[in-house]
């Protein structure tokens, strides 16, 4: 069992309490998902050429060292601002090359996000304690994924934590369990994408990102994986413009969406979405099996 | 008596309906907020209404109260539901009335995958339409369907009986449509008076087991 919500802003004024509505939903999401915590939120955007890249790394992580690093092999003019156990790099040049030239030759940490808008925190422990260290309340931003997690199928660790990243400023979520990831890992291996777990949800991130890579869209991609992938599966994708959800063609893995003329939200459980103002008046549904939703801005 | 639920504790209400109501009190919920279990094992005809949505597990094991849900229910709704009678305005999740034995759960809007799952005599009216796999292995008792059927419906079914008025996506392993006769005509006309709804009859169609799975055949032994 694990937890996921999703919020997505259509009226600017809430982009402020982006952070503290996502927090109350996640609390809400707590005992589906004990184990870990972690967000994906969407905000300030980059100049463009530029990219930022959310480092994970931990308690005894030198960020100074780190900056040093970034700033002497790859952009000079980098900029680095640590938020407890990860950071967010900010640099000068193309989003895939520096995240291969950050994984080459910046030890020990590891890349959770890679976009212009993306930024992802993810870390073990309580959500409540989770939200805490990263501050989530105080985050603005125009949308928000977050997840709680019951670990079933690997270990607990922060790198097995989601939103898994799948690409530029895209991220997955996911509550189930994925009977083909063994394989399927071996297979995407094979083409290049890099894995940093035995986790079977970054399984899933990882088909999404081969499938991007190849020229799909992301609906394409989605379509795709109803096909390639076997399991159970309630899926929240992050990307750029909004997020969307998938659920698999059986669908016991639960999920609520709701819409208002100020927000779209997802989550496992009504209880998440009964933290936001003016869920009263939402329209309250459950997503359709293998059936794709999703939001953009225009 | 009134329980707000964003002041007292779900427990709380659930102790009040197993031990002091009786069958003339009248209960009001406010503040659900999607909560699990609420009204669960109610064994009083007492009435509960709750105002507003209500999480997993919903009016489970009821016996005799009338519990009525002014908004959607979550998974699980009047699970092993004995008597009396459920009613949700709004949706309800997946499995509602799994593996219940009796009463009548009414259903407003729809009601999504796997509704009355191993069914044991409970009748189930949707205003709307149904999920997959509905009736699934569904024994005794009625469902009822204003709207559509998703796909597999009433797989592998024992003797409950289905109508559904809309269209049916696809039927389950065993499960055929039959003749729509004097006594169905009355049984459906009664379950939709009781539901406070009205269809013209001649639109449903009926669904139940054609009774290849009782006995084993010879010819599936190498399925074994």
């Amino acid at each position: 069992m694990c937890g996921i919500v999703g919020l997505y802003t259509k009226n600017p004024e809430l982009e402020s309490s982006l952070g503290s509505l996502l927090a109350a939903m996640l609390n809400q999401m707590a005992d589906r998902g004990p184990d870990s915590a972690g967000v994906a939120i969407y905000r300030n955007r980059v100049e463009a050429g530029s990219v930022k890249i959310t480092l994970q790394g931990d308690e005894r992580t030198d960020w100074n060292s780190v900056l040093d690093r970034i700033r002497g092999g790859l952009d000079r003019s980098a900029s680095l601002s640590p938020l407890a156990t990860h950071a967010v790099i900010t640099v000068a040049f193309d989003g895939d090359r520096a995240a291969e030239w950050i994984e080459r030759n910046v030890h020990p940490v590891r890349i959770t996000s890679n976009g212009e808008l993306i930024e992802i925190f993810k870390e073990k422990g309580q959500p409540e304690e989770v939200i805490r260290t990263f501050g989530l309340d105080a985050m603005a931003g125009t949308h928000a994924l977050g997840h709680t997690r019951m670990a079933t199928e690997s270990a607990v660790t922060t790198e097995h934590s989601h939103p898994f990243s799948t690409g530029m400023d895209l991220c997955l979520v996911h509550n189930g369990s994925l009977s083909n990831h063994n394989r399927l890992r071996e297979t995407l291996r094979a083409e290049g994408i890099r894995f940093q777990t035995d986790n079977d949800s970054e399984v899933a991130a990882g088909y999404l990102t081969w499938r991007l890579k190849q020229g799909a869209t992301l609906k394409e991609a989605m379509e795709a994986a109803l096909i390639d992938l076997d399991g159970f599966y309630t899926f929240a994708i992050g990307t750029r413009d909004g997020f969307a959800v998938l659920r698999d063609p059986i669908a016991c893995k639960p999920a609520v969406i709701a819409e208002t003329e100020d927000w779209v939200a997802m989550s496992s459980e009504y209880r998440a979405i009964a933290q936001l103002p003016g869920n009263e008046r939402a329209r309250v549904w459950e997503p359709n099996p293998a059936t794709i939703y999703s939001w953009e801005r225009d | 008596m009134e329980f707000d639920l964003a002041e007292t504790g779900v427990r709380e209400l659930n102790r009040f309906l197993h031990d002091t109501a009786s069958s003339g009190s009248r209960v009001e919920v406010g503040n659900p907020s999607g909560r699990h279990n609420i009204a669960v094992g109610a064994m009083h005809g007492c009435t509960v209404r709750i105002n507003g949505h209500v999480g997993y597990y919903c009016a489970g094991m009821n016996r005799n109260a009338d519990i009525v849900v002014r908004g959607n229910a979550g998974p699980g709704l009047a699970e092993n539901m004995m008597s009396g009678t459920v009613r949700v305005q709004g949706n309800a999740s997946q499995y509602c009335g799994a593996t219940a034995h009796g009463g009548l759960l009414v259903v407003e809007g729809d009601a999504s995958a796997r509704c009355g799952i191993s069914l044991k005599g409970l009748d189930i009216v949707v205003g709307g339409s149904i999920g997959h796999m509905s009736a699934f292995m569904a024994q005794t008792g009625r469902l009822v369907v204003c709207g559509d059927a998703a796909e597999s419906l009433g797989d592998s079914i024992y003797e409950a009986r289905i109508y559904v008025r809309g269209k049916a996506a696809g039927l389950g392993t065993d499960c055929i449509e039959k003749p729509m006769e004097g006594e169905h005509f009355e049984e459906l006309g009664e379950l939709l008076d009781r539901a406070g709804m009205s269809h013209p009859m001649r639109e449903f169609r009926r669904y139940g087991s054609a009774r290849r799975l009782y006995n084993f055949d010879v010819d599936n032994a190498s399925a074994y």
